[in-house]
């Protein structure tokens, strides 16, 4: 096997592992569009990677855990809708972060493969990002389980029951913005969101309990990222829309399945 | 001018009743809270002590939920206060989960989110509430009822010192209503906490209730049922016939709880 396609592999299963357990939380708690919004915030991170020469992956995790907590704080304090709230300041970010880019004239940047991802071409350094927030994310979400459930249920009776309920709520957040940032690296910031809740929304189908639901979302995860990479390369179209092609057919046919509920 | 004592027995000078030599174990002291210009909850004074059932009734948007969500400290109120017992264990209700079948629950997953408890006391639980046969159902595929019971078992499962249930009645059947009630005041003897019960619904509450509260964004009047019903307060919000014909009701199902007007008390928790 060719290194860049290991490394390919390995880099898409990392990301898998991590946007299983979060993206049953997005699911759950409907929180697509803010995941979304967040992602939206990817190119101001890369043109700030440009600008200080750093790492895009890194300016990309600190942009988007900022934007992440700004949304979060703004959802808290203002009376304006959340959805119309979201989908202003998230393209705003969008377009902050094109004008940004189109400053930097003695940089030429390949936009697709931002927008898309470019995992055939991931390094080491990004490899090792991706498996430390994975490991992070599975950590955070092992030992947060029972109040973030909790607080997905039902706020109020967490309140009560002693869930620190607004912490909770931003500590899922701020894991979603990680999640998101490593997986602009592996699908890009316009898919990235899929990567997140389509698998999820597969494993609804298949799982009894929300335990089962978070495994599940995982494994359809990756098999996605394995099966997408080998399409890509046996017929030659781009990684990261084929595994979210192969993971959105998973979709359909989970969904298939008769409901052994109700 | 309230010492912190006033957790315990500070109204030991109520001439009568059992109850008031049991422990306060909330009180909300004049709260007022606003939402914009609307005026939600104006100088509000209520409490609850161990072994009482507090009932607080009013009419749609008269603002029994937002006094709940501010004894239970879930939001601040504007003015006033509200005191707990330090320590206090609250197993609460709420008036609504949302259900969503997206999220696979079973009823025994539901009811571990609050509290660690072994399967056997979970199945016990549910077996007190009556609803046993329902452990692996997903919390979807069950009634309004059972949901309702299902979560006074949850709340159950923290041994609670205080008891707050928001609207138990709502999508419950006439018949089974009064089986609920019978459950509450059994549940208030053997666990021998404080309740506070939200309802708008005035026939069932009566029987076992030890004060009413009927609020209207102010307390209109609070006292033992069968005082509250004839109250004018009472009546400038719920008419003279329901007036009338709750006192034959409630007449009907008298039994020897000392009648008491909530006035001494008032005056005992300001002293």
């Amino acid at each position: 096997m060719e290194d860049f396609f290991l490394r390919a592999i390995v880099g898409g299963l990392g990301f898998a592992i991590a946007a299983g357990p979060v993206g049953c939380f997005v699911v759950w708690r409907r929180m697509a569009y803010l995941g979304e919004a967040i992602a939206h915030a990817i190119l101001l991170g890369i043109a700030l990677g440009f600008l200080l020469e750093m790492e895009p992956v890194i300016t990309v995790l600190v942009i988007c855990f900022l934007f992440a907590y700004l949304l979060a704080r703004i959802e808290q304090d203002m009376m304006v809708s959340t959805d119309a709230l979201l989908g202003s300041i998230s393209h705003l970010a969008l377009a902050l972060g094109l004008v940004a880019l189109a400053f930097m004239e003695q940089i030429r940047i390949d936009l697709i493969s931002f927008l898309l991802g470019d995992i055939l071409a991931i390094d080491s350094f990004e490899l090792v990002t991706i498996y430390s927030v994975a490991v992070i994310v599975c950590v955070l979400v092992k030992w947060q389980w029972r109040n973030l459930l909790s607080i997905t249920v039902n706020q109020d009776l967490a309140a009560v029951e002693g869930v620190p309920v607004e912490k909770t709520r931003l500590l899922l957040i701020m894991v979603l913005a990680t999640v998101i940032a490593i997986g602009m690296t592996i699908v890009g910031m316009l898919l990235v969101i899929a990567m997140v809740i389509i698998p999820a929304t597969a494993a609804r189908c298949l799982a009894r309990t929300p335990g089962q639901m978070v495994i599940l979302a995982t494994m359809i995860g990756c098999l996605a990222v394995v099966s997408g990479l080998y399409g890509s390369l046996t017929w030659d179209i781009p990684a990261g829309p084929s595994i979210i092609v192969v993971a959105g057919m998973i979709f359909f046919l989970t969904n298939l399945i008769p409901s052994r509920e109700k | 001018m309230h010492g912190q004592t006033s957790g315990i027995d500070d109204v030991s000078i109520q001439p009568s009743g059992d109850v008031a030599q049991h422990e306060l174990l909330v009180e909300a002291k004049s709260v007022s809270y606003r939402i914009g210009n609307r005026q939600i909850l104006d100088s509000v004074d209520i409490s609850v002590r161990r072994g009482e059932i507090v009932t607080l009734i009013g009419t749609n948007g008269a603002g029994k939920s937002t006094l709940i969500r501010v004894l239970l400290q879930l939001i601040k109120p504007d003015q006033g206060k509200v005191v707990q017992c330090p320590g206090l264990r609250v197993g609460y209700s709420p008036q609504h989960v949302h259900r969503d079948s997206i999220l696979p629950l079973t009823v025994r997953h539901f009811l571990a989110l609050g509290e660690s408890a072994s399967l056997g006391r979970i199945r016990e639980l549910l077996e007190e509430v009556g609803v046993g046969n329902i452990l692996d159902y997903p919390i979807t595929g069950i009634s309004g009822g059972e949901m309702h019971r299902v979560m006074l078992a949850r709340a159950l499962l923290r041994k609670p010192d205080l008891l707050v249930l928001d609207e138990p009645m709502a999508g419950v059947d006439a018949a089974s209503q009064s089986d609920l009630y019978n459950l509450i005041g059994h549940i208030r003897d053997r666990y021998g906490c404080g309740i506070l019960l939200v309802s708008h619904d005035l026939y069932m509450v009566m029987a076992d209730t030890n004060t009413v509260v009927c609020l209207n964004h102010h307390v209109c009047c609070t006292g033992h049922p069968q005082n509250v019903i004839t109250h004018p307060g009472f009546i400038s919000v719920f008419g003279q016939d329901l007036s009338d014909t709750l006192a034959v009701y409630s007449h009907s199902h008298d039994h020897d709880h000392s009648t008491r007007h909530r006035e001494p008390e008032t005056s005992g928790r300001s002293a």
